[in-house]
């Protein structure tokens, strides 16, 4: 258990250093954390959730705390190619886990929004934070989440108000820059969307080539009733980065909410959605697509609680796999006893483009209710030959043709996406890694 | 001139032998009606000729124009000007029909080393296809033959050939499922096709498609050879007597 006690030693100098600006309610729940994350340490692969994905990789490195943010560290790098374009949208950068004013932009907003660093709401503006900060993600649940909110210290707020409708997504940029020290970050993301509010959010995380560090993010989710919530959260870890990430969302009474998680980069990586329809009446689509080549590893594990009646639920994850790459989707959807009309529908198809790509899929359907309308599907295939040979027989070179019938594929999560500059700037990304996989062009 | 030219071919699928020696000359301004029960390869042949690579061509050879594309790429093939409409198209899900059209045609046009099409010119080509085969505009923005009818898959196949303008178009089956007037349309597109310069083969199990599309030979194969060459009269001496005649008449031989 040497690693955990690393990770607890370290602990310890991080909250010595932040002592001052650390108010009572915060270090006691850091504490909390912390003494979770003792008790369990990291996950191994006996615990069913950690079944196919082994964290021993990512306790082989010294990871340390990035102590402030400096601007040095990304330049001469640039971050437009890393992300979409957000001209135009707020937007909130982080560099190893610190908020870089001067790479974000929070000017003109309406009235009562809230958008800013966790920080230093944290000082000046506590009360809405301290009402909802680590109610809803669960630390007993996940030692990564556990690990990430002992060290709660700066991250993303956003909040907005009743009734207050933004037309341009905020998005929150989470950079990663090791130097050659390999750097871990916690960041954390909260998100309180009062009744009657629609708004999209984007988190992206980003790395640059080859750069070895360790993201563990958590964001919880607010969603008040009637309101009309769009989240994306987009992965483009550096290739040799460990990326941990858990998104809980907690959603009110007849709200509409979309989450999609697309995960393109990072050597490890696992994600956790957490959905719960707290109330009523609620539409909620959980959508995600990974690609994953060489020796990458994707874990995709998601969980959707109806607890209330007439709640929707709409599932659907993709994933393309080349080389050795391996990757894990555990969908559960848990229809508790008063979850009356529940409608659920979960679909998980991956196409596996070598014969030394791996895929574990597991849906999991919990029922306790017994007027419910739930499905599940899940498919792990190859190129269909027919159709190569169709697309071929009409002139398309045999790489172009293998290229589109992959691109369609991936293209049912992309063409669902609402917000269109994600949109775009995902699909540029899918004919990008189409284009430089292996496997894609010719069998691998 | 010489179209398509089959000496002595032998195909096999896993090791068992569907094709045992078919010889076939289709000259250019010829059409050419290849009847057979099911079973006798009527529809290996059809794609092999398209380059199938699950089938196996263990001797003979296959000429286009008088040259060898045994070592061709279905895609090579294509682009020189062969054209097989599918039996059983298919579906595409994700992929536009138009995309899938336009992408089509430039990779024939790029390989004829031409430029892409003007994005307005190829409107104007396939609107005018369109009308002629009876097909909605709304087919263009639906992905390729996913949710279609039997009839509007095989016109789509129809429509194809017709943006692609091929030399040599071989028509697999494709008069299953359709009705009689699905059957004319895709008929007239055929026949708007039929030229000097081109040749046509339709392959097909009945003669109902040929009061359409009138063949000026027919052949009958059976087990993988064929056994009997004539000419139009020989479609309706098959459906008056049936195969089995044909059959036996090649077992006394």
């Amino acid at each position: 258990m040497a690693h955990v006690d690393t990770y607890i030693k370290d602990f310890a100098r991080f909250e010595t250093r932040v002592a001052k600006s650390t108010p009572v309610w915060l270090r006691d729940i850091r504490k909390t954390a912390i003494d979770r994350f003792a008790a369990v340490g990291f996950p191994a692969t006996k615990d069913e959730k950690w079944r196919f994905t082994r964290v021993r990789p990512l306790l082989g490195h010294d990871f340390r705390l990035a102590e402030g943010y400096q601007r040095e560290a990304l330049l001469p790098l640039q971050l437009d190619e890393l992300c979409m374009d957000d001209r135009g949208c707020r937007r909130l950068t982080f560099v190893n886990g610190h908020f870089a004013e001067d790479l974000s932009d929070t000017g003109s907003l309406p009235a009562g929004v809230r958008i800013g660093s966790l920080r230093s709401f944290m000082e000046t503006d506590p009360e809405p934070v301290q009402r909802c900060l680590s109610r809803y993600a669960d630390s007993r649940k996940n030692p990564f989440v556990a690990l990430n909110t002992a060290h709660i210290y700066d991250g993303a707020f956003v909040h907005i108000p009743k009734g207050t409708r933004l037309e341009e997504p905020i998005h929150l940029l989470y950079v990663t820059r090791s130097n050659g020290n390999p750097v871990v970050s916690h960041p954390r993301t909260l998100i309180i969307a009062d009744e009657d509010t629609r708004a999209s959010i984007v988190e992206s995380y980003v790395g640059f080539d080859s750069d070895t560090y360790f993201t563990n993010a958590v964001t919880e989710i607010v969603v008040k009733a009637r309101a009309e919530i769009d989240h994306c959260k987009l992965q483009r870890e550096s290739d040799s980065a460990y990326h941990i990430a858990t998104v809980q969302a907690q959603i009110g009474r007849d709200s509409r909410y979309k989450t999609d998680s697309v995960s393109l980069g990072g050597s490890l990586v696992r994600n956790d959605i957490n959905t719960i329809l707290g109330d009523e009446g609620i539409d909620c689509t959980v959508n995600g697509l990974y690609l994953a080549n060489g020796h990458q590893h994707v874990d995709n594990h998601t969980v959707i609680e109806h607890t209330n009646p007439r709640g929707l639920s709409r599932e659907l994850y993709k994933g393309i796999l080349g080389g050795r790459a391996k990757a894990v989707f555990n969908g559960r959807i848990h229809v508790h006893p008063q979850a009356q009309k529940t409608d659920a529908k979960q679909t998980n198809r991956c196409i596996l483009l070598s014969d030394d790509a791996q895929v574990n899929t597991n849906p999991q359907l919990e029922i306790y209710a017994d007027d419910v309308k739930c499905t599940h599907g899940a498919a792990v295939g190859q190129i269909d030959g027919d159709a190569v040979f169709y697309l071929r027989s009409r002139g398309i070179d045999k790489a172009s043709a293998r290229q589109m019938l992959v691109f369609a594929f991936a293209n049912e999560v992309l063409e669902n996406l609402r917000i269109d500059r994600v949109r775009e700037h995902l699909t540029a990304d899918l004919r990008r890694w189409l284009s430089e996989a292996r496997g894609v062009g010719e069998e691998g | 001139m010489n179209m398509l030219e089959i000496r002595d071919l032998h195909v096999s699928v896993e090791d068992k032998e569907i094709l045992k020696g078919v010889d076939l000359k289709v000259d250019a301004g010829e059409v050419h009606a290849i009847m057979g029960p099911n079973g006798s390869g009527k529809s290996t042949l059809a794609q092999v000729i398209a380059g199938r690579d699950t089938f196996e061509v263990t001797k003979g050879d296959i000429l286009y124009k008088g040259e060898s594309i045994l070592d061709k790429s279905p895609e090579e093939r294509a682009c020189e000007g062969i054209f097989l409409a599918f039996q059983y198209p298919v579906e595409i899900p994700g992929v536009r029909n138009s995309y899938f059209l336009k992408s089509a045609l430039n990779s024939k046009r790029k390989y004829r080393g031409e430029d892409e099409i003007d994005a307005m010119d190829f409107l104007a080509l396939i609107k005018k296809k369109m009308e002629m085969l009876e097909i909605k505009k709304s087919f263009m923005e639906r992905p390729v033959n996913e949710g279609f009818s039997g009839g509007e898959k095989k016109r789509n196949e129809i429509l194809q050939m017709a943006v692609l303008d091929p030399m040599l178009a071989v028509l697999d089956e494709t008069d299953s499922g359709l009705d009689i007037d699905a059957l004319k349309i895709v008929s007239s597109g055929v026949n708007a096709l039929r030229g000097p310069d081109r040749a046509i083969v339709v392959v097909t199990h009945y003669q109902r498609l040929l009061n359409y599309i009138v063949p000026d030979v027919v052949h009958v194969l059976l087990d993988g050879r064929i056994v009997k060459t004539g000419d139009r009269t020989l479609a309706l001496e098959l459906e008056d007597k049936g195969y089995a005649d044909v059959q036996n008449g090649t077992a006394k031989k």
